[in-house]
């Protein structure tokens, strides 16, 4: 069993556990970094949406061996950290427009909308109602409408 | 719309406001403690059954039903002033989003005078001598707690006040408590923090008090966000799988390729042992009740990783024997519901009874309505999945005199005395901590993920947590029944007057036995109806009515199968998620019959003054009747449930460019464009959180009505994950939705978590039937028999975890081809 090491939040880390554990049980189970949520394991439903120095992926579809030592992951505990702040614009955005209702999936929706804006405004343009509507992550309580007032919102104080 | 179709919004109005007194306890402790039972209020007493009843739901609907059963038997609900000044609460019930630990923070804080936030709401582990009143379900929980938690906060307002008054050597009457303080007239003022002990009780006795009047509210009715919003969006919020119960091994199960098979022989147990990470393989019961034995098993798998309990599932050799349902599939369903006629003439004695149990389908003796002409028209609902985000779930730690548990129960009481029957203990040594939910919609009445963890937990003798793969959750999870709706109405073109109106609904049989069925029973006495009907039947009778005045409504319900042949449950909204659709659509080929344009004949011939006004204002918000372009319409709907009533607006855009559009990995099909709500609950207690539950419901009504569906192929369901069960996503929801929460209209809360599902499903159908100039007969209308995904294997049970996530970022997984139903 190889130990792997790479940063998460910051922080890095060691953990000894076999190559193809993909990276969602070793954050989870191993680490006890519970932010990012299963939903599908099958990069279907985007609840554990995550970054990889600085873009967003999906842990439960890489495994852990994949992972360097360079590497750099940001679960959404450590989102606020990425701004020196207590809380990232768009988590601000989230508690503004009260948009979750269970809860489940708003890590992933949050992780997904920060790198979403980033990529947008990197091309140089602002975000739409277009770039909302590829947004794959699932919400069964049905928060889509806030969750695009928020993305929008959001983008604008990033 | 035309100008003199405007109403002024009608002025708040609180009829029966009264100044009653209310029974509570002081109690002994070191800190201020009150208590008070949940039967403090009365509102039985108060709305007799009137007689006749042609609908039994309009005067004692379900959540009555609820709210009822709680009433005789419940213990004391406690609040406590801690001594930094912050109150205590402990909630029985559950939270899986609907935002009731908020509302209850806002009624302490309203009648206590603290601000919200430092009201804490916890929820209660099961408590076996509150009996019915710990449960979540039906949308009865704001209905049945409004009172009792107020009047418990009042009672602390007043023993506050006491002590102030000695404190300040002022008269209590000069006092007031404001902003986590008592402050007097003259201007001095002591924290709550200083208060907590000396408003103590040495011992326990009862107190009277009275409650804020409405006029006096500065809480109630306004926003408040939910209590959990900041833990929800920096992942602090700790769901079951996010508890770390010391030693409690992550537990999957491997579950049979056919409905509630068994496991008959596991072939290389050994081998699959001594996989990386595993530790134990055993065959276990997955039956739904307990102590059954073993009507439905599986192997379940513990290890290191829930990865590598997927992947030792995966790697087992199982033979298995037959399953429940094998060899049916939807046409043969479907089949066997049409040869089912429902009996319109339900067994006696019932509403029917009382208008005589005739149905004028015939023109003699209608007097002066002239001839009458008769449309049909028999409506398919599918199966649909009613999964949360978060899977079932459970965590358990059993041993030899004990066991606890930690799971998102909607009934935990049941939960404990079931876990104490499987495990034969008795229910002291049993304790359920109710977690928070990832949502519930009905899921979480059940306690299959309870039962299963403790059965492991009991075998390989450690704690586990259990947790069920998304792929069983579409397969195994509980479903909402397939059914069809038949539905025939007479009218006449002379008299312009709709005669009769019928539906027969038969559906494949609900297990509504952990929901409702001792509650039923203990309830049946005050039913006009209960005692003869099935479980399923008064269910019905208690949820399902008419909304307009549609002449002689008859409505008849049966099923087919045995309650437990399909994994069936409680979706949100229940019957009427399909019932009022294939109601509303029926409507809207009436008004085309007679000529009317199907708001006004809604408008026309509306029983309830509050759905009128509701409908008025989605008319006139959502400006129905606009100009659109051919392929866009706009349809209507309003339903009345909960204490309740609810309107939407719904503008569906089919044509083809838009329906066709291209979004990677994305079932697209038509686009609800615009969504119009208008909803009265009587008193709303947190708008913010009431627009949330429409919001949901209008997502879910979306779903319902193009794509969210289950295949049932020779005797197994097909789908097994997010994109082959097409709930709704970004690309479907609407781009503008706007809830109106309506002034008041009375004095007592109503239910909203299931009040807007039905309602929307019906005006996305009706706006689409208005679009393409046909009225879709089967739902969800993309449900076809040829799958629009690739079916993933059943042997072995779960689809692998992929390995590319780093290289291909979104990756959509195998979604069919465009949806276009119109097109
Ligand atoms: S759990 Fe990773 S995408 Fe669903
Ligand atoms: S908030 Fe519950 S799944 Fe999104």
């Amino acid at each position: 069993m190889p130990p792997h090491t790479f940063k998460v939040n910051g922080r890095p880390v060691t953990v000894d556990v076999e190559d193809d554990v993909r990276l969602l049980w070793v954050l989870r189970d191993l680490l006890k970094i519970t932010g990012p949520k299963y939903g599908c394991g099958i990069n279907v439903c985007k609840a554990c949406t995550s970054h990889i120095n600085g873009r967003a992926f999906n842990p439960c579809s890489v495994p852990v061996g994949q992972i360097r030592p360079t590497d750099e992951i940001t679960t959404i505990e450590g989102l606020p950290e990425t701004v020196g702040a207590d809380l990232h614009p768009m988590q601000e955005a989230w508690i503004d427009r009260d948009v979750p209702q269970c809860g489940y999936c708003q890590p992933g929706q949050i992780m997904a909308a920060v790198d979403l804006v980033k990529k947008v405004k990197a091309d140089g343009g602002a975000i739409t109602d277009d770039d909302i509507d590829g947004i794959r992550n699932m919400c069964a309580c049905g928060t889509y409408s806030r969750i695009r007032e928020a993305i929008k919102q959001g983008a604008a104080n990033m | 719309m035309p100008a003199q179709h405007r109403v002024a919004p009608r002025p708040p109005r609180f009829p029966g406001t009264s100044r009653r007194q209310f029974l509570g306890y002081l109690l002994a402790a070191p800190t201020l403690a009150v208590g008070v039972k949940l039967t403090a209020d009365s509102v039985l007493e108060a709305e007799a059954l009137p007689s006749p009843a042609p609908e039994v739901s309009e005067v004692y609907d379900l959540s009555d039903l609820l709210a009822d059963s709680t009433r005789p038997t419940a213990n004391l609900i406690t609040v406590v002033l801690e001594r930094d000044g912050t109150v205590s609460f402990s909630m029985p019930r559950a939270e899986s989003g609907q935002g009731i630990t908020t509302m209850a923070a806002m009624l302490i804080a309203e009648e206590m005078g603290i601000p919200v936030s430092d009201v804490n709401v916890t929820l209660a582990d099961a408590r076996p001598e509150l009996l019915f009143n710990q449960q979540t379900q039906g949308s009865s929980t704001v209905i049945s707690i409004y009172t009792p938690i107020r009047v418990a906060a009042a009672l602390a307002r007043g023993r506050l006040l006491e002590a102030a008054s000695t404190l300040l050597g002022d008269e209590a009457t000069n006092l007031r408590t404001t902003g986590g303080k008592v402050v007097s007239e003259a201007g001095s003022s002591i924290p709550f923090a200083q208060l907590a002990t000396a408003a103590a009780n040495s011992e326990t006795r009862e107190a009277l008090t009275e409650l804020k009047g409405p006029d006096d509210f500065t809480v109630i009715g306004t926003p408040q966000r939910r209590d959990d919003v900041r833990a929800a969006v920096t992942g602090k919020k700790n769901y079951t799988m996010d508890i770390d119960v010391p030693g409690a091994v992550p537990t999957m199960i491997a579950r049979p390729p056919t409905i509630k098979g068994t496991v008959e022989s596991i072939n290389n147990e050994d081998q699959v042992r001594s996989m990386p990470g595993v530790t134990d393989v055993v065959e276990i019961s997955t039956d739904a009740a307990p102590g059954r034995g073993t009507t439905s098993s599986g192997v379940a798998v513990c290890a290191r990783t829930f990865g590598q309990c997927i992947d030792a599932i995966n790697a087992l050799d199982i033979t298995w024997g037959g399953g429940n349902a094998d060899g049916e599939s939807d046409e043969s369903i479907l089949r066997q519901l049409r040869a089912s006629p429902a009996p319109v003439n339900l067994p006696s004695p019932t509403p029917l009874d009382q208008v005589g149990g005739q149905i004028p389908l015939a023109t003699e003796g209608l007097g002066n309505v002239g001839p009458v002409e008769a449309v049909e028209q028999e409506f398919v609902f599918h199966w649909r999945s009613n999964s949360a985000m978060e899977p079932n779930v459970a965590v358990a730690d059993v041993r030899s005199d004990s066991a606890e548990v930690w799971t998102p129960s909607q009934i935990p009481i049941n939960t404990q005395d079931q876990l104490a029957r499987e495990l034969d203990l008795t229910t002291g040594q049993v304790t359920v901590h109710v977690t928070r939910g990832g949502g519930a919609f009905g899921r979480r009445l059940f306690n299959d993920a309870p039962l299963e963890a403790a059965r492991v937990s009991k075998e390989v003798g450690k704690p586990v947590k259990l947790m069920w793969h998304r792929a069983d959750e579409c397969r195994v999870g509980r479903v909402h029944p397939m059914c069809i709706s038949r539905l025939r109405a007479t009218y006449s073109p002379g008299a312009k007057q709709v005669v009769s109106f019928e539906q027969r609904h038969t559906s494949v049989a609900t297990d509504y036995t952990e929901a409702f069925g001792d509650m039923i029973s203990s309830q049946a006495a005050k039913l006009p109806f209960a005692n003869e009907l099935t479980l399923s039947q008064t269910v019905f009778l208690l949820t399902a009515s008419v909304p307009y005045d549609v002449g002689a409504v008859a409505l008849g319900y049966n099923e087919i199968f045995d309650f437990d042949k399909f994994a069936t449950g409680s979706s949100r909204n229940l019957n009427n998620m399909d019932v009022r659709p294939a109601q509303e659509l029926m409507i809207d080929l009436l008004a085309a019959k007679l000529d009317e344009d199907p708001l006004d004949f809604r408008l026309d011939r509306l029983e309830s003054d509050r759905a009128k006004a509701v409908l008025e204002k989605v008319r006139d918000e959502g400006d129905w009747g606009r100009d659109l372009p051919e392929g866009v319409a706009q349809g209507v709907a309003v339903h009345n449930e909960y204490k309740g009533t609810v309107a939407v607006l719904a503008e569906v855009d089919t044509r083809p460019a838009t329906a066709n559009r291209d979004i990677r990995g994305a079932t697209t099909g038509p686009r609800v464009r615009k969504v119009t709500v208008a909803v009265d609950v009587g008193l709303p207690i947190n708008p913010l959180g009431l627009k949330a539950q429409m919001e949901g419901g209008v997502m879910t009504g979306i779903a319902h009505v193009f794509t969210g569906s289950l295949h049932l192929r020779d005797g197994n369901f097909l789908e097994g994950s997010w994109d082959d069960y097409r709930y709704t996503r970004h690309w479907n929801s609407p781009p503008e939705l706007d809830v109106h929460v309506m002034p008041a209209t009375g004095e007592r809360p109503g239910g909203a978590g299931e009040l807007g599902v039905g309602v929307s499903v019906a005006a996305v159908a009706c706006a689409y039937a208005r679009a393409t100039g046909t009225t879709p007969t089967s739902f969800p209308i993309g449900h076809t028999k040829d799958v629009p995904f690739r079916v993933k294997p059943f042997v072995p049970p779960l689809p692998p975890s992929p390995e590319d996530g780093l290289t291909s970022y979104p990756t959509p997984s195998a979604a069919g081809p465009v949806f276009n139903p119109a097109s």
